[in-house]
């Protein structure tokens, strides 16, 4: 609170002088009116730049006073999470407090790529493996999904045959696909994959289909006076249309995908973060599993922003 | 169809000259929409002809289906009934040959105004080389004015200039016929104005036959050299035919003063708002 108030104490003091240096300059050139035109030009660009370097001085404070308002609050409500924490942790004696959770951050980070067996190893890894299996179900997912939603939103005959399919499928727990992965590949890596792969197509087949139905009429009657192969109508018109639609598919996916591949891993085993939450559950080693959220909070976190950021690069507007 | 002999010749320049009255032709188009509540009859018995190099306009309240009429002609619809004619071929579906300056100008956002009209061109001369495409595209931004936009996108510049860039493209494909689906109708009075009077120039230098939807009267009277006036819909048709044989060119401030220009100007506000007056909706 203190640093606000120095804020604007600061802000209202640069003001001050800013009205007293623009006042002389304004009682320079009048004195000096009659003298040669070159002096009061001379007068009047030294007022200018002090009044640019106080202007800056000010922009400073303007920005200081609105970083502290942009960050304060979140500082706050982490602060009141910790706090919740504490409380619960100190209501019940099993689960861990914020600074046993830490240190033992601190151990389990300071070595994060050991490897003892397939069944003990680094935290890394585990995030590694994690992170591998679901690039490669939600690449899958892309690589298929996206030409299908094309497909349906372009041709209402694509799209009617697909709607009841998709209605029927798409609510389906994820976890439910599991068994058939498993029957399938008979191995229970690509069956977690597998798991990943359906649960991250849906978003992006509906809403590719959705952006490229919504392609406004104009834009298609242009390209049918143009007579445009239907080849530039998908590259000119069509894509660069759906693609904000595209993108906000590509990132519900990744949430989902994400969102699921702990829960496979705990039912399937092998290296990655849901295993090893399962492991430490065994263990009952409670605070890596606060830790394994935390992990599985962040990298949720930065694949979501790094494909904002792609999506922002990608807007026409 | 092959004339060798002399009097079959002079056969062909009676065919030819009767093309060139009846450039774009619309006989008996009837044209009826399938709705949710049963059939719509928008139009009924348009009959039309436009001759090569004229300047036509439509004009009725809103609904009469005047756009319908100019999409038929641009190849978007196709009528009920009845056939449409473009240089002696029947209007079979979209085309080049027949550019359509849209009402909300549909350049493509993600298109710089350069690529928006080089889209056209390329498709239109497909034959010709990168240089000569990059030529046509430059000359037609040229032609509207608008050389420092080259690499601008659409939502960089004002309306009026979009508009503009639509009428760029449309021209650039050295259409036969250029529609025009209420061009300037976005556009503020003065932007309007301007426009009207270079879209005048643009079409004394293309020579091109033109039709334009409009429901502004003073539009239709300086930029005509006939207006179609529509009856009010459903089953709209063409209640009258006005000439405006006003000499070009002609200048916007010197016509206000006109007694012809007023004259004509009376005619289509009488045709509209006393024998075709429409309801406040």
């Amino acid at each position: 609170m203190s640093a606000i108030s120095m804020g604007k104490e600061s802000l209202k003091a640069i003001m001050k002088s800013k009205n007293t240096i623009v006042s002389k300059g304004a009682v320079m050139t009048t004195s000096e009116n009659k003298e040669s035109n070159n002096t009061e030009t001379m007068s009047n660009e030294i007022t200018q730049k002090a009044v640019a370097t106080v202007y800056q001085s000010n922009q400073f404070g303007i920005k200081a006073y609105g970083f502290l308002k942009g960050v304060l609050p979140p500082i706050f409500g982490l602060l009141m999470l910790l706090a919740i924490w504490t409380l619960i942790s100190h209501q019940s004696p099993s689960l861990p407090g914020p600074l046993s959770t830490w240190h033992s951050a601190v151990e389990l980070f300071s070595d994060p790529f050991y490897n003892n067996g397939p069944n003990d190893q680094g935290i890394g890894w585990n995030i590694l493996f994690s992170l591998e299996r679901v690039s490669l179900g939600f690449g899958m997912a892309a690589l298929i999904g996206i030409p299908l939603g094309f497909i349906i939103g372009r041709f209402e005959f694509a799209n009617r045959m697909a709607s009841p399919v998709i209605s029927l499928l798409r609510p389906v727990s994820p976890l439910a696909w599991l068994p058939i992965g498993l029957l399938v590949f008979k191995a229970a890596n690509p069956a977690a994959i597998w798991v990943i792969f359906i649960s991250a197509i849906w978003p992006m087949i509906i809403n590719t289909a959705v952006g490229v139905s919504k392609v406004p009429q104009d834009y298609l009657n242009v390209a049918k006076v143009l007579n445009l192969s239907e080849w530039k109508v998908f590259t000119k018109i069509l894509f660069p249309f759906a693609l904000p639609y595209m993108m906000t598919g590509v990132r519900l996916s990744i949430g989902v995908a994400w969102l699921v591949i702990v829960a496979a891993e705990m039912l399937t085993g092998g290296v990655g973060i849901g295993f090893w939450v399962w492991d430490e559950w065994n263990n009952l080693n409670v605070e890596h599993i606060i830790i394994a959220i935390f992990i599985v909070g962040i990298v949720g976190l930065l694949l979501e922003l790094s494909l904002t950021q792609l999506a922002k690069r990608f807007s026409y507007d | 169809m092959k004339n060798t002999s002399t009097p079959e010749k002079s056969q062909e320049k009676i065919q030819e000259k009767f093309n060139a009255d009846r450039y774009v032709l619309i006989e008996n188009v009837d044209m009826t929409f399938a709705t949710k509540k049963g059939d719509f009859n928008a139009l009924t018995n348009i009959n039309l002809n436009i001759k090569e190099g004229e300047f036509v306009s439509i004009i009725g309240h809103s609904g009469c289906g005047k756009s319908t009429v100019l999409n038929l002609i641009a190849g978007l619809l196709q009528p009920s009934k009845g056939h449409l004619f473009c240089a002696n071929r029947e209007i079979a579906g979209p085309g080049p040959e027949r550019a359509v300056v849209f009402q909300n100008h549909s350049l493509l956002p993600w298109l710089s105004c350069y690529e928006n009209i080089f889209l056209a061109v390329e498709r239109v001369f497909e034959s010709e080389s990168k240089a000569q495409l990059a030529a046509r595209t430059h000359a037609a931004l040229e032609l509207v004015g608008l050389a420092h936009a080259t690499d601008k996108r659409p939502n960089e510049i004002s309306g009026g200039m979009k508009q503009r860039v639509g009428i760029a493209r449309a021209l650039a494909m050295e259409p036969k016929v250029l529609l025009l689906d209420e061009p300037f109708g976005a556009l503020d009075a003065l932007t309007r104005a301007n426009l009207q009077d270079e879209l005048m120039k643009i079409m004394v230098k293309s020579g091109c036959t033109a039709v334009m939807v409009t429901h502004d009267v003073d539009e239709a009277v300086l930029l005509s050299d006939r207006i179609v006036m529509m009856t009010n819909g459903p089953s709209a048709t063409i209640g009258e035919v006005l000439t405006v044989d006003l000499a070009r060119p002609r200048a916007r401030l010197d016509l206000a003063e006109d007694k012809d220009y007023n004259h004509i100007r009376s005619e289509v506000l009488r045709f509209l708002y006393e024998r075709h007056a429409k309801k406040a909706a």
